[in-house]
């Protein structure tokens, strides 16, 4: 079994796991952050959503091997503390989350959609999370916080 | 209101956790000497199995276990219930209710059913084993379609026989036709209730524990109800006694109906945790959750209308096959019945109504209550019946609806379909709807429009619901096998703080918030200091749990039923301490004053001399602690009217909804923020069916729509913004005024859209989903 190390949310972190794991799994079950979730098995939903070397990507389509030596962000490391970063004190604001399960994807990919676009508009933001599914909201109050934590960020 | 008080939009309690990547949702959940489940599923629709060998999956690496439905029937664990009996025309006492085996018994029904199940140390160990399992079908032909199951020369179970499970009514089939002879116009309309797949995002899971030490089970499992899991896998399937099965339904990633259900896996695990002696994980790949979660709606009917020359309803004739999938999920056979036909009445006068329903199985996957369950596939019936007979009479959609609304003085409202509406005012409703859409400007917009080639549409909706449920002898009395009832349990910690319990359960319906809010509000204790608990059977009260937008209007009246109780002994407490006669005490807001004095003693004070009664009045028992059961007295019945403004390309088919404006009465509001969030939701999956969603299977009974690749969830660019209103008739028969708002979006946004998009197209019917194609294809037939 390949040992495969990376950094994750700042921490070096090293596992020994299967050729064929997932970079999702690894961080769930190996890492043990179970904030990055599984919401589907054909790279579809973006539950699985985390930064890879500052970029989105869905962890479930990687491998954790593809990962070495990269620096990995998942959602547990974007609070500072207790204090929640602009866009997750966005989404709390603006009731951008129910069940909670789609919450750390749309959050991840909101952070690096508001580092790459400025003034988002609310059709931008639409389009932009094409890869994303949420069930719960009916992603109003998503496209809402979205918008409002970009601008808290900045853009 | 105080900030935190009822009525006010309190930032949720719960976020914080999921935010920050917290959560704590069943898959999350590890524990020592843990295995992983996969399980065999058959990839015939319908076949007779006539052997399993199981022998080289057993001799794989890391297997610890290949479980068959021989060894499950051999240790005794029963099969999968459906807890609602429907009694039939005719005298018919019964439905037929053929044998569901948690596990194959040489035969399988559909694509998906559960075959064996394999334990082994790891995940990639158990999937790699299961397809090691060699299963020998003999392939049998497959009854697919809803309309035609009952002619099919096939029959699925013995015990049902022309596929049918039951041939019911309602109403008076006498009056209704006398009405229709009388009637100076008929509509008859053709609906197809398009069959959906539920898709919380959070795959279904559980982990199951024994105890050997103990002889004690612990299940944590994705559930809307965990006591009902707990119940029935108890008295029914015998995996476990009550007394000796703990059931944790941790943070659950939405439900829609699809987790009320008690499902093989979960049944399965908790058996064979004991019989391998190890803690059992299994969850669900999404590809399963296709196959094997129950599936939604899938309704073909036929509605006649017959209306007088005014266009008031005289009397409305349905006939509807429901399809029930192979077997019958655990409420399946009440949705296309009690909790569908019952609706028909929606908010109209119409006097006489007749519907008879007759449930089918064929070789699909179980079909259940899905968000709004039964009321959806009424409300579209109705709504699509009542825009037709506007258009033929040529009468205007919103005029057609005021000449036959319920008037607000006419309640208690009796319909001729069993339920008695409380209230309402559903005119009220249709005005502010009107102008939040701008209606007026309607002929304007729709001349721009077609100045650019394109064609517009307007759709109203106009709905109600049962909600609520239920009153527990109502519910026996139609067949259920349950009570309906919740539970509430108030404990004062004897620093001032508060722990809630109930026995309903939150999967994104904000209950931690929304409960505090009410508690807060009752005791007068800052919203900080009261933490709600649900979802564990060995901490809170024994309750029937979260579906049918119940939670508020049955479980906040057991909440504030306790709170009365916690309030009835402060005012004891307080008598004695302040040294006064116990009528003397007044309460308000979390003090208790003696009239007409400053002599006061805050509820904090109360509860630390309840724990610590040094001074303390005679015969009162210590502690603050009160519990109470609230069984309702009727449903709620929320209504409101949808407007749905699409414009079409009629080039292309493709379809925009330009205005979504929604107005509910949900009679008292306790968050604002929480349910405009919850008429979000559920006006997007009622998009979905109407403009996406659709599971269709082959005719050989393939699941052809197994992945979100096929199956098409609405996205965040499929949606509009919603503009959404509320009128308000509080309930007069609940402590809190409250009606539920769980489904009302999913409930009444299919027939505004269908309305609007067929408005826009010439007024011919297209069927759900309206899709890019056959859009275009009724424009170019209007052409
Ligand atoms: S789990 Fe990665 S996209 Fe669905
Ligand atoms: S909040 Fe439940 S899936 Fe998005």
């Amino acid at each position: 079994m390949p040992t495969v190390s990376m950094t994750v949310n700042g921490k070096a972190v090293s596992a020994d796991v299967e050729a064929r794991t997932l970079l999702v799994h690894y961080i769930r079950d190996h890492i043990g952050l179970t904030g990055t979730h599984v919401g589907c098995d054909t790279s579809q939903c973006g539950a699985c959503v985390v930064h890879v070397n500052g970029k989105s990507v869905k962890s479930c389509s990687t491998l954790a091997v593809q990962a070495e030596g990269a620096d990995v962000a998942t959602i547990e490391g974007l609070a500072n503390g207790e204090e929640l970063h602009p866009m997750q004190a966005a989404f709390k604001e603006n009731h951008g989350l129910q069940c909670g399960f789609c919450t750390p994807g749309m959050v991840m990919s909101a952070v690096d959609l508001a580092n790459n676009m400025k003034n988002l508009d609310e059709a931008t933001i639409r389009e932009q999370l094409d890869g994303n599914i949420c069930r719960c909201t009916g992603y109003h109050n998503i496209v809402k916080s979205i918008k409002d934590g970009a601008e808290r960020m900045g853009g | 209101m105080s900030e935190t008080g009822i009525g006010a939009a309190v930032r949720r309690k719960e976020d914080q956790r999921f935010l920050t990547g917290n959560g704590n949702y069943t898959d999350d959940i590890n524990v020592f000497g843990q295995t992983y489940a996969a399980f065999v599923r058959s990839p015939h629709a319908h076949a007779k199995i006539n052997g399993i060998n199981t022998s080289a999956a057993a001799a794989a690496d890391g297997v610890v276990a290949v479980l068959t439905g021989e060894e499950l029937a051999a240790d005794g664990v029963g099969p999968l219930i459906c807890g609602w009996n429907i009694a039939g025309k005719n005298g018919v006492e019964a439905h037929n209710s053929p044998v569901h085996h948690a596990l194959a018994m040489g035969k399988v029904n559909y694509v998906g059913d559960h075959v064996a199940l394999v334990v082994a140390e790891t995940q990639g160990q158990a999937d790699s084993a299961a397809e090691m399992v060699e299963v020998d079908y003999e392939e049998l032909p497959a009854v697919v379609g809803t309309g035609s199951a009952l002619n099919h020369t096939t029959t699925i179970h013995e015990e049902a026989p022309a596929n049918m499970c039951y041939d019911w009514e309602i109403g008076d089939s006498a009056a209704t036709d006398a009405a229709f002879a009388s009637a100076a116009h008929v509509t008859t309309v053709e609906v197809v209730n398009n069959r959906l797949i539920p898709n919380a995002m959070e795959p279904r899971a559980c982990l199951a524990q024994y105890n050997q030490g103990t002889g004690d089970w612990t299940l944590h499992v994705t559930s809307q109800n965990p006591h009902v899991h707990r119940l029935v896998m108890s008295a029914f399937n015998g995996v476990a006694p009550e007394h000796k099965l703990r059931v944790i339904a941790p943070d659950v990633g939405g439900g829609f109906g699809s987790k009320i259900f008690i499902y093989a896996e979960e049944v399965v695990c908790t058996w064979a945790t004991r019989k391998v002696g190890r803690p059992i994980k299994w969850t669900a790949k999404r590809s399963e959750s296709f196959l094997s979660d129950a599936h939604g709606r899938d309704h073909v009917s036929k509605a006649e209308l017959a209306l007088d020359a005014d266009g008031k309803f005289l009397a409305l004739r349905v006939n509807t096959k429901a399809n029930l999938g192979a077997y019958l999920s655990t409420f399946a056979s009440a949705v296309p019945t009690y909790m569908y036909a019952t609706l028909l009445a929606g908010t109209y006068t119409t006097p006489a109504i007749y519907c008879d329903v007759q449930g089918v199985f064929t070789n699909t996957a179980p079909v259940d209550a899905y968000r709004g369950a039964g009321r959806p596939e009424a409300t579209y019936l109705l709504e699509r019946t009542v825009e037709t007979a506007a258009r033929e009479m040529n009468i205007d959609p919103a005029e057609i609806r005021r000449r036959n609304f319920i008037q607000p003085d006419a309640f208690p409202y009796q319909t001729p379909v069993v339920h008695q509406y409380d209230i309402g005012d559903y005119g009220a409703s249709l005005e502010k709807a009107c102008e939040m859409a701008d209606v007026g400007g309607f002929a304007a917009r729709r001349s721009d429009s077609e100045s650019r080639g394109k064609r517009r549409g307007l759709g109203y909706s106009s709905y109600i619901e049962a909600c609520g449920i239920a009153p527990s002898a109502a519910v026996g009395a139609l067949g259920g096998g349950v009570g309906l009832w919740e539970s509430a349990d108030i404990r004062f910690n004897a620093t001032g703080s508060v722990t809630v319990m109930t026995g309903t359960h939150n999967h994104g319906q904000g209950h931690e918030t929304a409960f505090a809010q009410v508690v807060s509000d009752k005791l007068g204790v800052p919203i900080e200091n009261i933490e709600v608990v649900e979802g564990d059977t060995d901490k809170g009260p024994f309750g029937m749990g979260t579906y049918g937008s119940r939670s508020i209007a049955v479980g906040g009246s057991a909440i504030v039923k306790a709170a009365d109780k916690i309030i009835e002994k402060g005012k004891k407490i307080a008598a004695h301490c302040l040294e006064a006669a116990e009528d003397d005490i007044e309460y308000d807001g979390g003090n208790f004053t003696v009239a007409g004095t400053d002599k006061v003693m805050n509820i904090a004070e109360i509860a630390f001399t309840a724990y610590v009664p040094h001074n303390y009045p005679e015969g009162v028992e210590p502690g603050l602690h009160e519990q109470a059961f609230y069984d309702p007295l009727n449903f709620s019945f929320p209504a409101g009217v949808h407007i749905c403004e699409v414009e079409v390309d009629p080039t292309t088919g493709e379809t925009e909804i330009v205005n979504y404006t929604a107005v509910d009465d949900f009679g008292t509001i306790i968050n604002p923020m929480i349910v405009e969030g919850q008429v979000h939701g559920g006006i997007g999956q009622g998009v979905g069916q109407a403009m996406l969603e659709g599971a269709n299977y082959d005719d050989n009974g393939q699941l052809v729509t197994g992945s979100y690749m096929d199956y098409t969830m609405p996205r965040a660019d499929n949606l509009p913004n919603f503009n959404v209103g509320t009128t308000s008739t509080p309930s007069p028969l609940n402590p809190l005024g409250v009606k539920g708002a769980g489904e009302a979006g999913a409930i009444a946004s299919p027939p505004a859209v269908i309305n609007a998009i067929t408005d826009a197209c010439g007024g011919a019917m297209i069927d759900m989903p309206a899709t890019q194609e056959k859009v275009w294809l009724a424009c170019q037939a209007a052409e």
